[in-house]
């Protein structure tokens, strides 16, 4: 039973982000390389967030104050990173430019951003994923079950379930916080760092007792779909093209 | 530096993330799964301070003293196989390297079966267990010292590599690890830069020979041409009947070069059938940089390297992060240690010579282990607890 719980919320977390990295990602090296890159930049913000957090020490027990801190230090570092890559990007196209053979995965990286700005977001997602559940599904597989001392016998679900909301709100966020960085629209940035700040703050309803889930949840849900649309408009995706892309999607 | 490299050398990083990946799952995969490697009962011979229960004091200084000895051992090992590759004792090398890889192969694969079935509750016979074994390491020191594909080569390092780790976890008293993977980047560093360097020596010698440097010695990726080349292997080397980092040498030099001019018409062949994996040689690109042909041709001769050492030394540290438990920590070290692997090639295109490649990442992996364990494994905790995602 804790058995199928466990491969059963490890494929909701991270079924969807796990198929998205070998179908876009995997084949191209340079791709792997800035999602890496990416995964570290996101270490690093939680890694100061947390020293924040412990350092000061009355506020340790309220997790809303390291929340909120952790959110900002979040999309500093993903603003960091972008400026990051738009450095690496100038190097690149120049580089390019000079070398007609090169591989043309890279060169699609290359010369789109909203690519680059998609695989920083994933790689912000599962990282963030990653940590926020990896120890959640060690302790699913067992020996002990959850719910039976009055506990919600939903955390388990809630949690994958938040895990790849969150993955998948990373990745949008992160073509739209890109965009409105590369074309200087503001509004995007804000509405990111609101958008991030408003749907950690929501989850801090689930350490209610009871947990509010389907406040938490449904926020999370119809924001991730929001964000999801706008960056799909951003991306300059259209409705019409989408059953071409299918039979072969790795030509993103 | 040329803008080249950070293109062609992508592909190379990754083509290392592979290897190292796959090597620090396996230990980790083990570490979590089997109790046997996690599990003090017994000490190597090099560390005689063992304290359960010292105070920290102590502790500190045991670790030191533990680790200080280590060291010494595998500076003399170090000093050892110069000395027999400068008055060209090959054979007495091969047998030495044959001796562990064989050990490494048998004696260690049996123990880590023998407690994989245990801790999966699987009964096996004998008769069974002896087939296994026989062909696993059979067809494993073939592919080591002689030849064999090329997946199932790397593979066989990748293993031995994975069992390493796992016997230095396991026999290394808690404290001592750490201070040891500290003190090994430090001498790698100086092993490797220093004008009188051991490694550096040996790295000279072979290059003036025009032999590759112990061919097996190091995992090498695929792809031969590039502009980078990684060269760091002997460092932790072998302490004889008792465990080894199964390094092997080619004693014949005239037998390695067939071997590799054989490994890259296959590299050829591969590439003429994949169309996708481009062999072209940044040469021309290069010549007009570098300094003379010898040492140009010297780097053609070499792809991007990783020694034994390193995969051993990486798992060690992600190894031994995740023995305490808290998969965050060891996902820190993971990232963190990768994300240096380009780094440090990075460093090797600007310089262009050999250079360590256990100080950056180990570095990088401490930090990263003890901040974690320190400020993020409590934030983390927390969060997960009450359910509340950043």
């Amino acid at each position: 039973m804790t058995m199928m719980e466990y491969v059963g919320c490890g494929f909701i977390a991270f079924g969807l982000p796990a198929a998205l990295f070998i179908v876009t990602i995997a084949r191209d090296p340079l791709r792997v390389l800035v999602l890496m890159a990416s995964a570290f930049f996101w270490l690093v913000s939680l890694l100061l967030s947390s020293m924040l957090w412990f350092a000061v020490v009355p506020l340790r027990e309220k997790l809303v104050f390291g929340v909120v801190f952790s959110v900002l230090f979040q999309e500093l570092f993903r603003f960091f990173f972008f400026l990051l890559m738009k450095k690496a990007h100038a190097g690149l196209n120049k580089l390019l430019e000079r070398d007609t053979s090169a591989q043309p995965d890279s060169l699609t990286l290359v010369h789109n951003r909203h690519l680059l700005a998609y695989v920083s977001g994933l790689g912000f997602g599962i990282i963030g994923g990653a940590f926020s559940m990896v120890n959640v599904l060690a302790d699913m597989s067992g020996p002990g079950t959850i719910g039976l001392k009055g506990d919600s016998s939903l955390f388990f679900i809630v949690s994958a379930l938040a895990t790849l909301c969150f993955v998948l709100l990373h990745t949008f966020w992160g073509i739209i916080f890109f965009d409105g960085m590369n074309r200087d629209r503001l509004n995007q940035v804000a509405a990111v760092v609101a958008c991030h700040m408003l749907v950690s703050c929501m989850s801090l309803l689930n350490q209610l007792d009871p947990p509010v889930y389907l406040g938490s949840m449904i926020t999370m849900y119809i924001m991730m779909i929001v964000m999801g649309v706008w960056a799909f408009i951003i991306a300059g995706g259209q409705l019409g093209k989408i059953p071409e892309l299918l039979p072969c999607v790795h030509n993103v | 530096m040329d803008d080249d490299t950070l293109l062609y050398g992508a592909k190379h990083v990754i083509m290392l993330f592979v290897p190292v990946t796959l090597c620090m799952a396996v230990v980790v995969a083990t570490i979590s799964s089997v109790t046997f490697y996690t599990v003090k009962d017994a000490y190597l011979f090099y560390t005689p301070f063992h304290d359960e229960d010292a105070s920290t004091g102590t502790m500190a200084w045991q670790s030191v003293a533990n680790a200080l000895i280590l060291l010494c051992v595998i500076v003399v090992m170090t000093v050892v196989l110069i000395l027999l590759y400068k008055y060209r004792c090959y054979k007495v090398i091969s047998g030495w390297l044959l001796m562990s890889t064989l050990l490494l192969l048998s004696f260690f694969s049996y123990m880590y079966l023998g407690e994989v079935l245990r801790a999966y509750n699987v009964p096996m016979d004998y008769i069974t267990l002896t087939l296994f074994m026989w062909n696993f390491g059979v067809v494993g020191i073939i592919c080591i010292h002689w030849k064999g594909p090329l997946l199932l080569q790397q593979a066989y390092l990748v293993v031995i590599s994975a069992l390493m780790a796992l016997v230095f976890i396991k026999y290394m008293p808690d404290w001592t690890t750490w201070v040891v993977l500290a003190m090994i980047s430090i001498w790698d560093l100086i092993a490797v830069l220093c004008p009188m360097g051991p490694l550096r020596v040996l790295i000279n010698i072979a290059q003036e020979r025009d032999e590759p440097l112990f061919p097996a010695l190091i995992y090498s990726s695929t792809m031969v041409w590039t502009v980078v080349e990684e060269n760091k292997d002997a460092d932790h080397v072998p302490v004889p009947g008792e465990e080894d980092g199964g390094f092997v040498a080619q004693d014949n030099s005239a037998e390695a070069t067939n071997q590799r001019s054989q490994r890259r018409e296959q590299v050829r062949q591969n590439a003429s059938n994949t169309p996708d994996v481009r062999v072209v040689t940044p040469r021309s690109n290069q010549e007009d940089t570098a300094e003379d042909d010898e040492s140009q041709r010297e780097e053609a001769e070499r792809g991007v390297k990783l020694g034994l050492g390193d995969f051993i030394f990486y798992s060690v540290l992600v190894g031994k992060a995740s023995s305490y438990g808290d998969w965050n920590t060891t996902l820190a070290c993971f990232v963190a240690i990768l994300i240096a692997c380009p780094f440090t090639l990075l460093l090797l295109a600007i310089s262009r010579k050999a250079l360590p490649a256990l100080p950056v990442s180990i570095g990088v992996g401490l930090l990263f282990y003890f901040t974690t364990r320190q400020f993020v494994k409590p934030f983390m905790d927390a969060c997960a607890v009450h359910q509340v995602f950043i």
